[in-house]
C-alpha cells in the first residue's frame, strides 16, 4: 500500500539557524534540508542568512558560499556548473531543477527553499540514492545494438533521421523528471520512470539501431512502461526543456501500430 | 536484506510482454463513451418523469434500449479497466488481488444487472 505519511525517523525538524552575515543590506534567507546518517538524528532544515551583494546569480553560487564562509558540514553534488553533467539536481522552492542553472531571482518569494530530489532515499543533505535509477538507465541498453556487419568507416544517417534525436540527446540524466513523477514515487522499483523512457525511446528512434522490436519488447509491461499516467511533471520540471511525457506517448504509439 | 546487484533489482522478473492490449482498450472504450455518453443523456432525457408504461414504451424502441445497453457495457468496461490501473497503482500484495477481484465482479455484476433489466424492460 502506499505510504502517505513520513515514517518517525524520517520527519523533518527545525535546525540550527545560523547568525546574519554582519553589515549586509541585501540578506536573503535559505532554508535547507539536512541530514547525516553518522549522528543518528531526524532530518532537520537549517536556516543560512547571505549577503547577496557578494553572491553569485544562481542558487548553486549560493550553496558554495554557504559550505566555504558558514556551514562547511552542508552537503551537496556540483560539477560543471553550467548544465551540463546533472550532479546538482535538487529540489528548490518545490521544482526539480538543476541549482546550477536556477537563479536566486526566479524563486518566488524572499525565503529560498532547498531540498533534496523527492521521493529518493537520501545519503546526506541534499544528496540522493540514485542507484536504481542508474541502473534501470542501464536496463534499457542505452547503447547502439547492431546485427548487420560493422561497416568499413561509419552507420550512417541521414540528417531528417538526425534530427529526429533532437530533444532526447540532450538528457543530462539529472533525475528531475523521474523524481517529479507521482507514479514514479509510487511504482518506482518497477516503472523505468520518465528519464530511463525518454533514453529508451532516443535509441528505438534512432535510424541505425537494430535492436528496434527488442527494445519494445522489453518494455512491453504494464509496469515498466504503462505506469505513465501522462501527468506531464517530467515536461513541466525537466531544467533542460525536454518532454519526457512526449517520449513516453510515442512509445506507447509505436507499441499499439505493431498490434494493430 | 538480499545482496541483489543494482541490475538484477532494476530488471526484477523482466517484461511481462503484455499492456499494450489493455491500453489500447482503455484507448478504445474511451472513444466509444465519447459518442455513447451523450447518446445516452439525450435518450434517457426525455425518459425521466414518465409514467411506467410511458417508460415501458419508450425503452420497448431498438435506438435507446440499443444505446442503453452499449452504454452499459462499455461504461462499465471501461470502469474497471480504469479502476484496475489505479488500484494496480496505490495498493501492492494480496490486498491488490483481493481489490482487483472485487472490482472485477462489482463491475461486470453491475452490467449483467443493468443488460437484464434493459432486456426486460425492451423485450
Amino acid at each position: 500500500m502506499v505510504q502517505l505519511t513520513l515514517p518517525k525517523n524520517s520527519t523533518i525538524r527545525t535546525g540550527k539557524t545560523w547568525p546574519k552575515p554582519e553589515g549586509a543590506k541585501n540578506v536573503r534567507q535559505f532554508q535547507i534540508y539536512r541530514w547525516n546518517p553518522d549522528d543518528g538524528e531526524n532530518p532537520r532544515v537549517d536556516t543560512y542568512f547571505l549577503d547577496m551583494d557578494s553572491c553569485g546569480p544562481m542558487i548553486l553560487d549560493a550553496l558554495i558560499k554557504i559550505k566555504n564562509e558558514i556551514d562547511p558540514t552542508l552537503t551537496f553534488r556540483r560539477s560543471c556548473r553550467e548544465g551540463i553533467c546533472g550532479s546538482c539536481a535538487m529540489n528548490i522552492d518545490g521544482i526539480n531543477t538543476l541549482a546550477c542553472i536556477y537563479g536566486l531571482d526566479e524563486v518566488r518569494g524572499s525565503v529560498v527553499k532547498i531540498y533534496p530530489l523527492p521521493h529518493m532515499p537520501v545519503v546526506k543533505d541534499l544528496i540522493p540514492d540514485l542507484t536504481h535509477f542508474y541502473a534501470q538507465h542501464a536496463s534499457i541498453m542505452p547503447w547502439l545494438e547492431t546485427k548487420t556487419n560493422r561497416p568499413a568507416k561509419e552507420w550512417k544517417q541521414s540528417i531528417e533521421d538526425r534530427k529526429k534525436l533532437d530533444g532526447l540527446y540532450e538528457c543530462v540524466m539529472c533525475a528531475s523528471c523521474s523524481t517529479s513523477c507521482p507514479s514514479y514515487w509510487w511504482n518506482g522499483d518497477r516503472y523505468l520512470g520518465p528519464a530511463a523512457l525518454l533514453h529508451a525511446y532516443r535509441w528505438i528512434i534512432d535510424s541505425r539501431d537494430e535492436a528496434t522490436g527488442e527494445r519494445l519488447d522489453e518494455l512491453e509491461d504494464p509496469f515498466k512502461l504503462y505506469r505513465c499516467h501522462t501527468i506531464m511533471n517530467c515536461a513541466k520540471t525537466c531544467p533542460k526543456g525536454l518532454n519526457p511525457a512526449k517520449a513516453i506517448a510515442e512509445i506507447k504509439k509505436m507499441m499499439v501500430e505493431r498490434h494493430v | 536484506m538480499a545482496y541483489l546487484t543494482d541490475r538484477k533489482r532494476a530488471i526484477g522478473r523482466g517484461s511481462a510482454k503484455s499492456g499494450t492490449e489493455h491500453f489500447w482498450a482503455m484507448k478504445k472504450s474511451s472513444f466509444a463513451l465519447l459518442l455513447l455518453v451523450p447518446l445516452f443523456v439525450f435518450t434517457f432525457g426525455p425518459a425521466l418523469g414518465g409514467t411506467y408504461e410511458e417508460i415501458l414504451a419508450y425503452y420497448s424502441r431498438p435506438f435507446p434500449a440499443i444505446v442503453m445497453g452499449l452504454t452499459l457495457v462499455v461504461g462499465f468496461k471501461h470502469f474497471n479497466d480504469g479502476a484496475q490501473v489505479a488500484i494496480e497503482d496505490y495498493v501492492h500484495g494480496l490486498a491488490q488481488k483481493v481489490l482487483l477481484m472485487s472490482v472485477m465482479c462489482l463491475s461486470y455484476g453491475a452490467m449483467a444487472v443493468g443488460l437484464f433489466a434493459i432486456a426486460r424492460i425492451a423485450l
